[in-house]
């Protein structure tokens, strides 16, 4: 019989609820995001409490079996809030328990497989996003930017962002998940806002610098002047900027 | 800022400067340790052309004036058209703050030769310095180094810049001296070795003290336009594997000449780019550099042209069935490397996969293999596999039936260059 745990959807919870199915020796198990509700729905459900002590035990077997990578991939995966991404980490989980040795690298596996695909979707995603923001400067000085990704990739920016503008106030903005980076000089921080003027989080024109308006023209005319007519190829171009990225970008407006 | 005249400026030599096709922002490894503006490691595309190129460093001329007369180029003295130059302050204030919106990965700056080459690279080198010590800026920078600049002006460079690059222009001697009469391929060769000598110098030093400076750390690679002349790709390679061997070179790029000018030396201007040839070409590097091939496996007195309705790999493979079929649970990473259809990663996912559980199609599949290809010359854990005896020709016409290529359509217009 299939048993539902409800967890509360953070990484920490998802161990928790590991430990539970070695707890309960349970065999068939689904995981479900969320708060309890109503047990009607379901035969067999358990909601897991998110236990430091739960976690950190399988977090220390996680460690002894897997390298500082491969753990680093589950938690990627995690992040990625695919449908399936939960039930591929806790296959992948239960198979590094099983197995007398580390199994990162059996792609035969498909638990190792899924999470392997999900990891390179996510990676993917991210490395478009440091592509892809546009900083817009504002009159106080910050380098505002706003982004739509496909999945929740902002917790993977802020490395590469606060190492390459150490000396720039910035912020990166998920206008699909409704949170941001802030870098204010010294450290990152995680930011909700609310946009309750109606503008919206994208509208900030009227806050631009002086010389905004110049540079973003310079870079349109730049963009332009190094296309190679006689070379167009339409397909190449879409298959690198899918168009869904095309609203944010300065040059594509 | 005259917002006006820049942007004539920035129009007039970004046109010029795009006929550059390298745009490698990798290589180096530049940190930010001084709380500075940017880094420079991975290499990213900040945006692509229409042509489907990336954008990834902002690409212009410090000046289109230049005292040659190239044929095959667009700033030629004797080619009537606008001229413009920047200062050095211009291009710094371009450079950062297309930086700071991230734009870009860095700046790459050529020049026309606009008095003698010293002079022309002592201004390019003011560019860099200005960028590192005076705005502290750590992202990446490519330097075209003039040929005929004096060593020392190379070295200054060199202490800037993440790489530097000659362009040989012309596959072989003969071809440049036809196209460029101005210019002499020992004036682009000297630069290439003082640099070799130079990095692998620096490096060296930098093994023994930590403090030392970094020279070049992206090395230097150059640029062969093709289809201008009647080389054919046997030379192009034969002459790319020679600079990779003798040079250290970290790239060499291969520009389709795209009919600029009329001129009699040149093929006539409704002539197409040569981008499959071109394409080709770039395959056939990339066996050269990371798939373990030597030059005369792919090119040679026989096969003196790269196939352009297959790539090289499949076509080493046709020519070379004896090879195959090949057991990807037992071959070594270098034979499987050969096996159209599966590509570095592919290759390196199989031999770590089949540590744990023989692998059949499926698991192949899953790996990214591109089985329509690879089926032809593998086995696996299956009894399933290619039995007929089929010939070299059969299997590429199998494969050409089965694939949408978007080459075959540009076929006609291809041959037409020849």
């Amino acid at each position: 019989m299939t048993t539902t745990l409800i967890y509360d959807s953070t990484f920490e919870g998802l161990l928790t609820a590991v430990f539970e199915v070695y707890e309960h020796r349970l065999e068939y198990v689904k995981l479900v995001k969320g708060e309890w509700r109503s047990t009607a729905l379901f035969d067999n459900v358990m909601q897991i409490v998110t236990d430091e002590h739960r976690y950190g035990r399988v977090l220390k077997g996680l460690q002894k079996k897997l390298s500082p990578n491969g753990m680093q991939r589950l938690y990627v995966a995690h992040l990625a809030a695919i449908d399936d991404a939960d039930a591929a980490v806790l296959g992948y989980i239960r198979y590094v328990f099983d197995a007398p040795q580390n199994i990162e690298e059996d792609y035969g596996n498909r638990h190792v497989m899924r999470v392997s695909e999900i990891v390179k979707m996510m990676r993917r995603e991210k490395h478009r996003m440091e592509a892809f923001v546009r900083f817009q400067r504002l009159q106080d000085g910050l380098f505002y930017s706003v982004i739509e990704p496909d999945f929740n990739v902002l917790p993977m920016l802020i490395r590469h962002f606060k190492n390459r503008y150490a000396d720039q106030k910035w912020m990166i903005y998920d206008l699909k998940r409704k949170y941001g980076i802030y870098y204010d000089l010294h450290q990152v921080e995680y930011m909700e806002m609310d946009f309750s003027d109606g503008q919206g989080a994208g509208n900030v024109i009227n806050s631009f610098t002086d010389d905004e308006d110049g540079y973003q023209h310079l870079w349109k005319n730049y963009f332009k002047s190094v296309n190679i007519a006689s070379r167009k190829n339409t397909k190449l171009h879409i298959r690198h900027i899918p168009k869904r990225y095309w609203k944010h970008l300065t040059e594509k407006i | 800022m005259n917002l006006e005249r820049i942007t004539e400026k920035l129009n007039i030599l970004a046109d010029a400067a795009k006929y550059d096709v390298s745009c490698a922002s990798s290589g180096s490894k530049r940190k930010n340790e001084n709380k500075g503006l940017g880094n420079a490691s991975n290499g990213i595309c900040h945006s692509y052309t229409e042509d489907g190129r990336c954008v990834s460093l902002l690409k212009i001329l410090l000046t289109n004036h230049c005292i040659f007369d190239c044929a095959y180029c667009v700033s030629r003295k004797s080619n009537d058209i606008k001229r413009a130059a920047f200062t050095v302050q211009e291009v710094v204030d371009l450079t950062i703050n297309f930086y700071r919106r991230n734009y870009i990965e860095g700046l790459f700056l050529s020049s026309g030769i606009f008095k003698d080459a010293d002079t022309t690279m002592e201004r390019l080198v003011q560019v860099a310095k200005k960028l590192r010590t005076e705005h502290k800026f750590n992202g990446y920078i490519h330097l075209k180094s003039i040929p005929g600049a004096s060593d020392e002006l190379m070295r200054e460079a060199g202490l800037y810049a993440d790489r530097l690059s000659v362009n040989l222009e012309m596959p072989t001697e003969a071809g440049l001296k036809l196209l460029a009469p101005d210019k002499d391929r020992k004036d682009m060769i000297q630069p290439m070795g003082f640099l070799r000598n130079e990095i692998i110098q620096r490096k060296e030093e930098k093994k023994l003290f930590k403090k030392a400076p970094i020279f070049a750390p992206a090395g230097q690679s150059t640029q062969v336009i093709i289809g201008a002349t009647d080389e054919d790709d046997r030379a192009i390679l034969y002459s790319a594997n020679h600079f990779y061997k003798n040079f250290n070179l970290k790239r060499v790029y291969y520009s389709g000449y795209v009919p600029v000018l009329a001129d009699t030396r040149l093929p006539a201007l409704n002539t197409a780019v040569p981008m499959v040839r071109e394409n080709r070409l770039y395959q056939a590097d990339w066996l050269m550099r990371f798939y373990g091939f030597r030059v005369n496996e792919i090119v040679n007195n026989d096969q003196p042209h790269l196939d352009l309705d297959i790539d090289p790999k499949l076509s080493w493979a046709l020519r070379n069935m004896q090879v195959f079929p090949v057991d990807i649970n037992k071959a070594d990473l270098q034979v499987i490397l050969r096996i159209p259809g599966i590509g570095l990663l592919s290759a390196q996912k199989i031999v770590s996969a089949r540590k744990f559980s023989k692998l059949n199609w499926d698991h192949i599949k899953k790996l990214g293999v591109a089985v329509n290809r690879a089926r032809y010359f593998i086995t696996c854990n299956s009894n399933a596999y290619e039995r007929r005896d089929l010939t070299g020709t059969r299997i590429k016409q199998f494969i050409l039936a089965e694939s949408q290529s978007k080459y075959l359509k540009n076929k006609p217009d291809q041959l037409s260059l020849f």
